[in-house]
């Protein structure tokens, strides 16, 4: 399998640059460090040469920026991951930007660190990161070299990765994966089976951490309202101030609820998190629900599919079957 | 806040006897401090003591120290309605002295940068009563990590201040009282305490030069605030690279959160039923509804929100301020930003000459 | 929550009962003298399906302890489908509600139409009686409106 390197992209973003076919990439510029890589929109192979980097921390989900950028003139070309590929297509059957203006180039994905996982590795000085298969070394200032495994210190979204297929793209980069769903839903059924005691501790533990930052909502791909009803202040429930119990449950189960059918499970919710939330397990308990319930379905994985909470069967279960069925109180 | 310092004699605690100082600690007031956490977040926060916790020596606490003068959420007066009569309550209750331990230099300078607003005419009493109350011990880094760049602000992280500034080593904890707060406190530790000899006064005194030393050496040393300051509105305000640079920005609040350094708040009423809770609570320039007002937000785009919190710590706040930066460099945002935009970024990007094509 | 003179708990439980069926089943019940707890508080809606999540999240918010939500039995719906999607909608919301650890008793969906004035009152007799059982909402509660 060819493996896709920095290389390989610019060779591709400068030939499409040149070819006119686009004006401008949707890439990731390097930064500072190893892992605080930020997307950036290129309009010239010169920059990109100066600036753009391809590595395995490279896991921003590039769709929801095509919103902003396909109002812009012109093409504009974007590489697409597995995950990125899922939103893209759930934007696009919510009518959220216009195909045309996107020339998509899908990209294999094997897994992609975030910082506050690497961090977590190294805390203090860590200086560099280099990876050599599965060997993850990373340079710190104190403790010389550490190297890890990279796929058991992958973040919780890839290690339980629910597709390495790109399912969108104009044209594809390396070779395409299948569609995986390594124990995705393991956590949100260990979750079920505890007691409605140990659940609401698991998650006052987490959720009271939330600082309101709303991070969350804002990297979202299926988060794209015009006005949030939080930022909405004639809405009542524009509340920014954190109130223990009642406020921080009210906004993510509300969201949770929002994206629930249209959520692709891409995990960005818990890697932007900075009080490292496992917002994710939120999301897959709906995706688990609807699956067990309505059928399997999987948002994003093609374009035009109705989501499952704008449908109906005749012969649904009812909401008490359900919520005894999903995990009621096993005591 | 200011004390009167004093020269007194460092005391030495072992490490062994850690606990047994923290006990104490808390015995004497309330005590908060850095304790890792035990859920899907393992990284340091401050906790309120109890007796079997450990004390976290992670560099820095994922929020910042200034929760405690100024939290994000807090009540300031309530309105109780009991059929035409409306009773006004004032929520505060007598403060009681308190003891953050283990505050880092930056943290402690950004106590200052807040002093500054909430001290001023007209005083903040709510966060005046706080900081009257609030006993720090500051801890000095000895693993400053590569995000740190605090002495690009005049911060020397071997010399955090504070009521009694703390050096840890491996056998040893040093409390070097520096108000006469602090020594008072040390006075009544005394059992657990011993004094200093000339061997503890050049363990610590190498301690802090091997902190300067691996400050030399971090990738962010070289960062400089020469292009900024109270004086560069005009250079600065108009220059097309915050296009670029806040191109790929969310306009989520995280950086705001978890900055020791940013203050704005806002006021509002909650209806509880039967009456109502006037609380105000931290806000962002990030958000969109950020100072809204009947004609709606004066800053219209995230261009321009991105700009006003750079502008704001690296111009407005030290033309206020007699060119204090409002930036303590502890890292935080660096760590935390979704998309990795940081201050650093924004202050290396305007330190190039304009370059190429006037953009990037 | 409230709390009698003889120091016992009394729920309070808010019930969202659709126009057409649910909210007809309710005034039967009264006309034929039919008793359930005085607890319950009615808040009439156009379709079940008019009840927004936040409209259940608020009612727990402002001191619900238990909240139960009452429509046509599917296929009867006065607009043809609400309550289809309801039904979705509520298994999904009131499933992660219990994910969170909310009790599951506390939260209902009931078909009753306009002539089960009977069943509406046993269903307010049995969730009144379930929820009463658990005490006072603990778990959603916001402490601001307690105070």
């Amino acid at each position: 399998m060819q493996t896709i390197t920095r290389d390989i992209l610019l060779e591709k973003a400068a030939s499409l640059l040149a070819s006119g076919t686009v004006n401008r990439v949707l890439g990731w510029k390097k930064g500072e460090f190893i892992y605080d890589v930020t997307p950036a929109v290129f309009t010239n192979a010169e920059d990109m040469y100066r600036h753009f980097t391809f590595d395995c921390f490279c896991g921003a989900n590039f769709s929801k920026y095509l919103i902003k950028e396909t109002q812009k003139e012109g093409k504009v070309l974007v590489f697409l991951k597995p995950c990125d590929s899922y939103s893209f297509n759930q934007l696009l059957t919510e009518h959220r930007f216009d195909r045309e203006k996107v020339y998509a180039v899908g990209i294999p994905c094997d897994g992609m660190m975030d910082a506050s996982t690497v961090k977590a590795l190294a805390p203090e000085g860590l200086t560099g990161a280099e990876r050599n298969g599965d060997a993850l070394i990373l340079h710190t200032l104190y403790d010389g070299d550490v190297t890890v495994s990279y796929a058991d210190h992958l973040p919780d979204r890839c290690k339980h990765c629910k597709s390495k297929k790109v399912v969108a793209y104009d044209e594809m980069l390396g070779e395409n994966g299948e569609v995986t769903d390594a124990g995705r839903f393991d956590e949100v059924a260990a979750l079920e089976a505890m007691t409605e005691d140990e659940r609401f501790a698991f998650w006052q533990n987490e959720l009271s951490r939330c600082i309101r930052c709303n991070a969350c909502r804002d990297v979202c791909p299926a988060c794209t309202c015009e006005k949030c009803v939080f930022d909405n202040p004639g809405s009542g429930v524009e509340n920014k101030a954190i109130s223990d119990r009642f406020e921080e449950k009210l906004f993510h189960v509300i969201r949770a609820f929002h994206v629930a059918g249209r959520c692709t499970d891409c995990g960005e919710c818990s890697r932007v998190c900075p009080q490292n939330i496992p917002l994710h397990l939120l999301n897959r308990k709906f995706i688990y629900d609807i699956d067990r319930n309505y059928g399997d379905y999987m948002a994003g994985a093609e374009e035009g599919s109705r989501a499952p909470l704008v449908n109906y069967q005749i012969a649904d279960p009812e909401a008490g079957e359900v919520v005894s069925g999903a995990g009621g109180d096993k005591v | 806040m200011r004390e009167v310092m004093v020269i007194s004699m460092m005391k030495k605690c072992a490490k062994s006897n850690l606990t047994a100082l923290l006990h104490a600690l808390s015995v004497y007031a309330p005590l908060y401090l850095p304790v890792n956490g035990n859920g899907k977040d393992t990284r340091a926060k401050y906790t309120r003591y109890e007796d079997g916790m450990v004390y976290s020596t992670d560099l820095n606490t994922v929020r910042s120290a200034k929760d405690f003068f100024f939290p994000q959420t807090e009540n300031l007066v309530n309105f109780k309605v009991e059929g035409k009569n409306i009773e006004i309550i004032d929520p505060r209750t007598e403060e009681e002295d308190f003891i953050l331990f283990g505050v880092r230099a930056c943290d402690f300078k950004s106590f200052d940068v807040l002093d500054r607003v909430f001290l001023s005419e007209p005083v903040d009493s709510y966060y005046a009563s706080r900081r009257a109350h609030g006993i720090i011990f500051t801890m000095a880094c000895t693993r400053p990590a590569e995000t740190c760049f605090c002495t690009t602000f005049g911060i020397n992280p071997a010399e955090p201040a504070g009521d009694v500034s703390c050096y840890m080593t491996e056998a040893d904890l040093y409390l070097d009282a520096k108000t006469e707060r602090g020594e008072a406190i040390l006075a009544k530790l005394e059992d657990l305490l011993t004094d200093t000899d000339s061997t503890d006064i050049k363990t610590v005194e190498d301690q802090k030069t091997c902190i300067a030393s691996r400050m030399e050496k971090l990738p962010l040393a070289a960062l400089s605030t020469e292009k900024f300051g109270g004086d560069k509105l005009d250079t600065l305000f108009d220059d097309p690279r915050w296009e670029s640079l806040s191109e790929a920005c969310l306009a989520c609040g995280t950086c705001t959160y978890v900055c020791p350094t940013c203050q704005c708040y806002d006021i509002k009423d909650f209806n509880t039923g039967h009456g109502v809770c006037r609380f105000r609570y931290w806000d962002s320039c990030m958000y969109s509804e950020f100072t809204k007002m009947s004609a709606g937000q004066p800053r219209l785009t995230q261009m321009q929100r991105f700009r006003q919190r750079f502008m704001h710590k690296l111009v407005y706040y030290p033309a206020n301020n007699d060119g204090l930066f409002s930036c303590v460099g502890c890292g935080r945002c660096l760590a935390s930003c979704p998309i990795s935009m940081n201050i650093v970024k924004v202050m290396k990007t305007f330190s190039e000459e304009v370059s190429d094509n006037g953009s990037k | 929550m409230q709390v009698n003179e003889n120091n016992e708990f009394r729920p309070k439980i808010v019930a969202f009962c659709c126009n057409w069926c649910s909210y007809a089943g309710a005034d039967l019940a009264g006309n034929n003298r039919l008793a359930y707890p005085a607890d319950i508080k009615i808040i009439r809606v156009p379709c079940s399906c008019r009840v927004n999540p936040m409209f259940i999240l608020r009612a727990f918010q402002r001191g619900a302890d238990g909240v139960i939500l009452c429509g046509c039995h599917p296929g009867d719906c006065h607009y043809t489908s609400g309550n289809y999607y309801t039904r979705r909608r509520m298994a999904m919301l009131f499933s992660m509600l219990n994910y969170l650890g909310i009790e599951k008793e506390r939260t209902r969906v009931e078909w009753v139409s306009a002539a089960e004035g009977a069943k509406f009152a046993a269903t307010m007799q049995d969730f009144a009686e379930k929820v009463k059982a658990l005490g006072p909402n603990k778990r959603l509660e916001d402490l601001r409106c307690k105070q």
